[in-house]
């Protein structure tokens, strides 16, 4: 055998089980509880974005990851704007439509993403909530934050407050390593 | 040289939202009127702006002022999340009365959420008068 070919199918196998054992290995779970895909390339919490989502429903507070609460809860949130939460909301019929229809469909229990099985796994199929903050999957993993910090600090105010803490909660990453509480710094676990 | 090209480009830029802030509150002040409104006073604009009255869930009483302050060209702050507000004022926030939809749905809204109504026409073109043109200048 010639040696160019010789090292020709060496590398030809080479590349061949790499890119079978990425697939094999796809998706298997890490030290910090996240989801890998191919490539290491973690999901994020926000695999598409809807612009008049994000425009309409920013305005007032962070724009929530779909994929947080199931379906019939956007369908609740969506039916009720004239009283959000105690605010008027309301949008004209159109754009209320196409929000409701995007938050459906990329909702927890319609398309899984990198947090959809924990949250929707901690809701039982007989409660609608309403709140994300409220959910058993988000009060567990903020078990650990003192009320000090948030609900009684100042520049954060609430739970719902996602991105005053998650610095990289507009790109869908809530990783511990990039949580900064103002005032207070890195929260090291 | 080059700096002289920035300048007048900055200004060109400026020129142009100021135009489209008068172009857009005049297109509303005319459905206004086609609606039924007389003249608009951007004294009354600032008296409904202040003006208190009761919210039975909020436990106090509020006005758009509660939020927006009472000083268009100031930050304002929502009242329940604390979120800051960019100010009202068109000469500090240029994106301000430059969209007809967006005036129309903050109109329904918040209207709606402090006086437990609609605006009238005619309220709604003397809050417009306030805002883009608080000296009532002409």
């Amino acid at each position: 055998m010639k040696k160019t070919t010789f090292w020709g199918t060496i590398l030809l196998a080479g590349c061949l089980t790499l890119s079978i054992s990425s697939l094999a290995w796809g998706d298997s779970r890490s030290d910090d509880g996240g989801s890998y895909g191919l490539w290491s390339q973690k999901e994020t919490a926000l695999p598409v974005m809807n612009k008049a989502y994000q425009t309409e429903c920013s305005a007032c507070h962070f724009a929530y990851p779909a994929s947080f609460l199931p379906a019939r809860s956007w369908v609740k949130i969506m039916g009720t704007l004239e009283n959000h939460f105690g605010e008027n909301a309301e949008l004209d019929a159109a754009g209320r439509q196409e929000i409701e229809q995007y938050l459906t469909a990329q909702a927890g229990d319609q398309a899984p993403s990198r947090f959809s099985r924990s949250f929707m796994r901690a809701i039982d199929s007989a409660d609608t909530p309403l709140r994300i903050s409220e959910t058993a999957y988000f009060q567990r993993e903020h078990r650990k934050v003192p009320a000090g910090l948030v609900t009684g600090n100042a520049k954060v105010r609430s739970f719902s407050n996602c991105a005053s803490c998650h610095t990289g909660a507009d790109k869908g990453s809530f990783n511990e390593h990039g949580i900064v509480i103002p005032g207070h710094g890195r929260w090291e676990d | 040289m080059m700096k002289w090209n920035v300048v007048i480009a900055l200004l060109l830029v400026a020129a142009g939202n100021a135009m489209a802030t008068e172009t857009v509150v005049n297109e509303r002040q005319a459905s206004y009127r086609e609606a039924g409104a007389g003249n608009f006073d951007a004294a009354r604009g600032e008296s409904m702006w202040s003006r208190q009255q009761m919210h039975a869930e909020m436990g106090q009483s509020v006005s758009c002022a509660t939020c927006h302050s009472g000083n268009l060209s100031t930050v304002g702050k929502h009242i329940r999340t604390g979120k800051l507000i960019d100010p009202m004022a068109p000469s500090m926030n240029a994106e301000r009365l430059t969209d007809a939809a967006k005036i129309e749905k903050w109109f329904t809204r918040n209207c709606k959420w402090t006086w437990g109504r609609e605006c009238t026409a005619q309220e709604k073109g003397d809050f417009l008068q306030f805002i883009f043109n608080p000296n009532n200048r002409r």
